[in-house]
C-alpha cells in the first residue's frame, strides 16, 4: 500500500488500457443521462417554469429527508449485523449469514403491502394477537421503517465482506488488552469498515432517490411519485428525473471526498481460524436486536405471503407449478447474467479509481452512480429511444441483451462500490513482488489479485443479482414479449387481486434468492468460519 | 471457488439460450396488453389456437405501455394495444397512433363504449361502486351518491385513490356532469372531511376489509375477486343509482396501431374475437366484468348492465381531459394529503 500511496501522491499515469476501458464504461453508463439532458435542453426556459408549476421543492425536500434518514439508519443496522454475524460468538450466526442479506430481494411494494397487512388497524397482528387499535401505517415513518429494513443489506454485505477479509490480529490484540466488545467495535471495527460502510450507505441513499414501490404504497409523496403520476407527461417526468440525477451526483461527489480511499489495513487471505469476540453480557441485547431486525424484515413478509397463499388455496384460487418455476428460472438467469456483466464492466474502473488519480475515472464513476438514481421506468424509456434511433436497433431492441445492459447501468454502482473496496484491500507489496518475479499483468490478476478480491467482488455480484431479481419497471418496458420474471408475476397478480399467486411467487423469489445468496456470498467466507 | 464459477457460467449460458429463443422473428401479431396476464392470457391463447395466428404478448401497466408505444414511434413492434382503461388508449388516440376500426366492430357495442372517431372499442366494463364494510355498516346506510360523502357523518371514514387512473377517470366524468368548479369543490370537501388516500383500488378494498375505513371509492371488480379467494371477507359493493358520477362504467378497450402494417387484418380479427360471444362470456364468467357486446349477461350476482343507472357520459372524452383532472386533484390538496 505504501507504494500505491506514493504512486497516488506522485500522480503517476494509469496504464492506457485501463483508462480507455474506464472511458468506454463511463460513456455506456452516461447514455440515459445524456438523453435526459438533451431532452430537457430542448425544453429551454420551459424547464424552470415546469419545476415551479410542479412545486418541485416540496417533493425534493421529502425525497432527500427520506434518503438521508434511511441511509443513516441502514448504515447502523447493517454494520452492527455484519459484525455480529462475522466477528462474534452470537448464537445462530450461521443462519444469520444466510438470511441477513435476503430483505434486499423483497420488492419494496410487497414489503410495504405486507407490513400494512400485518400491522395496520384490523391487520393480522390485531386479529391474531388481539392487540388493540394500532395506528394507520403511512407517511414518513412508515416509509423510513420499511426502507431501512429492506435496504440495510446494501451496508451489511460489503461490511461483512470487509470483515471476513480483515486480519483478526487487531481485534485479538485489543481483546488481549482487555477491551470490552463495545470498545473493540468502536475502536477497531468501525475505523476498519468505514469505507465499506459509507459505500453501502451511498447505495442506500441512491436507492431511496429512485424508490417508488414503498413510498407509493405508504403515501409518502416524493419526486418519484410525482414522476410516476405524471407518467404520460414526458416533460414533467424527464425534468424531475434530471433533478434526481443532479441530487445523486452531488451526494456521490461528497461521499467520494469524505471517504477517499479509506482502506487502512490490507486484506490477507482469511485465517483458517478466526478469533471471535465473546459477547458476554451483550449477548442478550445482541440476540434481541438481530431477531427484531431480521424478524421484522423477513418473517413479517413471509407470514403475510404464506397467509395469502393458504387463504387463496382454501378459496377458489388455483396454483400451477409452471407459473412459478419458469419465471423463477428466468429471474435467476437474468440476475446471474446481470451480476457477472456488472462486475466485469466496473472492474477496470475500480482499479483505475483506487490505484491512480484519474479525472476520467472520477467522471466515469459519477456516470455509474447516476444509473442507480434514475427511476427504472425513465432509464428504460431512455434506452428505448436511444436504441431505436441507432443503426443497431433491429439487432438490439426487444432482446435480453438490452435488458441485461439496462440492469448493468441501473445497478452497476453496487458492483463498483464493492469492487473499489476489494481492490483497495489488495496489498500492493504482493503485486510488486509478483511483478519483480516477472509475472505479467494477466497472471498477477489471476493469481494474486482476484483470489484476494474474491469475497468483495462476489458481494458486489450478489448485490446486483438480488437487485435484478426484484427489478420491475425496466423489466416490464424492456423484456421481449412473453418474458416472465418472478417480479412481473408478483406485480401482475397483485394488480388484479390474485393474492395466492402473488404470495406464492414472492415466497419462491425469497427461496431462490436464499440459495443464490448462499452460493455467492456465504461460501467465500467459509475459510473464516469458526 | 470452481463450482461457483461453473454455476455462474451455467446461469449465463441459460440466459444466453433464453435470449436466442425470446423475442420472435416479427411475423407474429404483437399485442401490448395493459390488462394483466392473469386476466386475459387464456383468452388470447384461445384466439391463437382458433385462428392459427401466432401471437406475442407484452404485459405491463396501461399508461406505461402507452408511453412506450409513443416513445417507440413508427418503429414500434406493437400491432394491438389492449388497455385497462379508456384514459391510456385515449392518450395514444390523441397522439394519432391508432387506425380506424371497421364499422361492424364498432357497432357491436353501444355508442358510448367506443371512441367517437372510431379508433378504439370497449370490450368489457368495470363499474365504479362504493365498497363498504358489512360489520360496520348496514346496506341501507350506504349513501346513494358520492356527493353525500362530504357530510359530517362520513368524516374520516372514506378512502379514495387520487393518483390512480380509474379514480381520475371518475373525476373526469364528474367534471363532464357537474362542471370543473363543482368538482373541485367536492374534491376539496372530501379532503376537509378527512378522506383517507390510498395508492389504488386494491389497497382501498383491503383497508375496508380490515375496518381501517368504512367506505371506499373503487371498481366493482376488486371485491368480486377478493371474495373468490376469501369468501368470508366482510365487504360488499354498493351500486349507486340515479346516474351518479360514482357509478360510471370504465371500459377496458382495444385499438389497432398505425405500426401494424400488413398485420392489420390479423389485428382486426383479434378485435372482432374480443367482442365475440365466446370472449364476452369469458369476461362475464372468468373476470367478473360486464360484457358489452353479443347480448351476454354479467355474472348472476351482478345487476345487469341495462339496470345500472350509469351517468350518460361519452368515454371518448376521458382521455383528453386527463391533464385538467390531474390539475384539479392537485389543487384540491388530496394528492399531497
Amino acid at each position: 500500500m505504501a507504494t500505491a500511496a506514493a504512486r497516488l501522491r506522485a500522480g503517476a499515469g494509469a496504464p492506457p488500457a485501463l483508462a480507455v476501458a474506464a472511458v468506454v464504461t463511463g460513456a455506456a453508463f452516461a447514455a440515459p443521462l445524456a438523453y435526459l439532458c438533451w431532452y430537457v435542453l430542448g425544453l429551454g426556459s420551459g424547464f424552470v417554469e415546469l419545476l415551479r408549476a410542479e412545486d418541485v421543492a416540496g417533493p425534493l425536500r421529502r425525497t432527500l429527508a427520506l434518503a438521508t434518514s434511511v441511509s443513516a439508519s441502514a448504515a447502523v443496522v447493517g454494520t452492527l449485523l455484519a459484525w455480529l454475524a462475522v466477528r462474534t460468538d452470537l448464537p445462530g450466526r450461521r443462519v444469520l449469514r444466510v438470511v441477513a442479506p435476503l430483505p434486499l430481494v423483497v420488492p419494496s411494494f410487497v414489503g410495504a403491502f405486507a407490513l400494512v397487512a400485518m400491522f395496520a388497524p384490523g391487520g393480522l397482528a390485531e386479529s391474531v394477537l388481539g392487540i388493540d387499535r394500532l395506528p394507520v401505517i403511512e407517511g414518513f415513518w412508515a416509509a423510513w421503517a420499511v426502507l431501512t429494513l429492506l435496504t440495510y443489506p446494501y451496508v451489511y454485505l460489503p461490511v461483512a465482506a470487509r470483515l471476513a477479509a480483515l486480519p483478526p490480529s487487531l481485534e485479538e490484540s485489543a481483546r488481549a488488552l482487555g477491551r470490552r466488545p463495545a470498545a473493540v467495535f468502536r475502536t477497531i471495527v468501525l475505523p476498519q469498515t468505514s469505507g465499506a460502510m459509507s459505500a453501502g450507505a451511498l447505495l442506500v441513499f441512491l436507492y431511496c432517490l429512485s424508490e417508488f414501490g414503498a413510498v407509493k404504497q405508504l403515501r409518502y409523496d416524493t419526486l418519484t411519485t410525482a414522476i410516476y403520476s405524471a407518467r404520460v407527461d414526458r416533460d414533467v417526468g424527464l425534468s424531475l428525473s434530471l433533478v434526481l440525477a443532479a441530487a445523486a451526483l452531488a451526494v456521490a461527489a461528497a461521499e467520494r471526498r469524505v471517504a477517499r480511499r479509506r482502506v487502512l489495513t490490507e486484506a490477507v487471505a482469511p485465517a483458517a481460524t478466526t478469533l471471535r469476540v465473546a459477547l458476554g453480557r451483550w449477548r442478550l441485547p445482541a440476540v434481541v436486536f438481530t431477531v427484531g431486525v431480521v424478524g421484522t424484515a423477513l418473517v413479517v413478509p413471509v407470514v403475510v405471503l404464506a397467509h395469502w397463499t393458504v387463504r387463496g388455496l382454501l378459496g377458489d384460487a388455483e396454483l400451477h407449478a409452471p407459473d412459478l418455476i419458469r419465471p423463477a428460472a428466468t429471474s435467476a438467469a437474468l440476475g446471474a447474467a446481470a451480476a457477472a456483466a456488472a462486475v466485469a464492466a466496473v472492474l477496470p474502473l475500480a482499479f483505475l479509481t483506487t490505484r491512480y488519480r484519474s479525472a476520467s475515472g472520477e467522471a466515469a464513476t459519477a456516470m455509474v452512480v447516476t444509473g442507480f438514481a434514475l427511476p427504472g421506468l425513465v432509464l428504460a424509456l431512455a434506452l428505448v429511444y436511444l436504441v431505436l434511433e441507432s443503426p443497431l436497433a433491429d439487432a438490439l431492441y426487444q432482446t435480453y441483451g438490452l435488458l441485461v445492459f439496462a440492469y448493468v447501468v441501473h445497478f452497476g454502482t453496487q458492483a463498483l462500490g464493492a469492487a473499489q473496496v476489494a481492490v483497495g484491500g489488495v496489498p500492493a507489496r504482493l503485486d510488486e513482488a509478483a511483478r519483480a518475479l516477472g509475472a505479467g499483468r494477466a497472471r498477477r490478476l489471476a493469481t494474486v489479485q482476484l483470489p484476494l478480491m474474491r469475497p468483495g467482488l462476489l458481494a458486489g455480484a450478489g448485490l446486483v443479482l438480488l437487485s435484478t431479481m426484484k427489478e420491475l419497471p425496466a423489466t416490464l418496458i424492456l423484456a421481449p414479449p412473453g418474458t416472465e420474471t418472478l417480479a412481473t408475476r408478483i406485480w401482475g397478480a397483485t394488480e388484479d387481486g390474485f393474492f395466492a399467486l402473488a404470495g406464492s411467487a414472492a415466497l419462491v423469489l425469497l427461496a431462490v434468492s436464499a440459495v443464490l445468496t448462499y452460493v455467492l456470498t456465504i461460501g467465500p467466507a467459509a475459510g473464516s468460519r469458526s | 471457488m470452481r463450482p461457483r464459477f461453473v454455476a455462474l457460467a451455467a446461469a449465463v449460458a441459460v440466459a444466453g439460450t433464453l435470449a436466442s429463443c425470446g423475442g420472435g422473428d416479427g411475423s407474429e401479431l404483437t399485442i401490448y396488453s395493459g390488462r394483466t396476464k392473469e386476466l386475459v392470457e387464456p383468452l388470447l391463447e384461445r384466439f391463437a389456437d382458433e385462428t392459427g395466428i401466432d401471437i406475442a404478448v407484452k404485459y405491463g401497466d396501461s399508461a406505461e405501455l402507452a408511453l412506450l408505444i409513443d416513445t417507440e414511434g413508427d418503429r414500434s413492434p406493437a400491432d394491438v394495444f389492449f388497455s385497462q382503461s379508456p384514459g391510456a388508449i385515449g392518450f395514444l388516440d390523441g397522439r394519432g397512433r391508432l387506425v380506424e376500426l371497421p364499422a361492424g366492430v364498432l357497432d357491436a357495442v353501444p355508442e358510448r363504449f367506443h371512441a367517437r372517431d372510431g379508433d378504439w372499442v370497449g370490450v368489457s366494463g368495470r363499474v365504479r361502486v362504493i365498497v363498504y364494510n358489512t360489520r360496520e355498516t348496514a346496506p341501507d346506510e350506504v349513501p346513494d351518491s358520492v356527493f353525500d360523502l362530504t357530510g359530517p357523518e362520513y368524516r374520516g371514514r372514506v378512502g379514495l385513490a387520487p393518483t390512480n387512473g380509474s379514480f381520475q377517470d371518475f373525476v373526469t366524468t364528474m367534471r363532464a356532469l357537474v362542471g370543473d368548479d363543482r368538482t373541485l369543490e367536492w374534491l376539496t370537501a372530501m379532503r376537509e372531511n378527512g378522506a383517507r388516500t390510498y395508492p389504488n383500488n386494491i389497497a382501498i378494498r383491503e383497508a375496508v376489509a380490515r375496518g381501517e375505513i368504512d367506505f371506499g371509492l373503487v371498481n366493482h371488480y376488486y371485491n368480486e375477486q377478493a371474495k373468490a379467494e376469501d369468501p368470508d371477507t366482510p365487504t360488499e359493493n354498493h351500486f349507486l343509482p340515479g346516474g351518479d358520477p360514482g357509478s360510471m362504467i370504465l371500459t377496458a378497450a382495444v385499438g389497432v396501431l398505425d405500426t401494424a402494417g400488413d398485420r392489420r387484418a390479423d389485428a382486426e380479427r383479434l378485435v372482432e374475437f374480443l367482442l365475440s360471444r365466446e370472449a364476452q362470456e369469458y369476461f362475464a364468467e372468468e373476470t367478473f366484468e360486464y360484457p358489452l357486446a353479443a347480448g351476454v349477461e354479467p355474472a348472476t350476482d351482478l345487476p345487469p348492465l341495462d339496470q345500472l343507472e350509469a351517468p350518460p357520459v361519452d368515454l371518448s372524452d376521458l382521455g383528453g381531459g386527463l391533464e385538467r383532472t390531474r390539475e384539479l386533484i392537485r389543487d384540491s390538496g388530496l394528492e399531497r394529503a
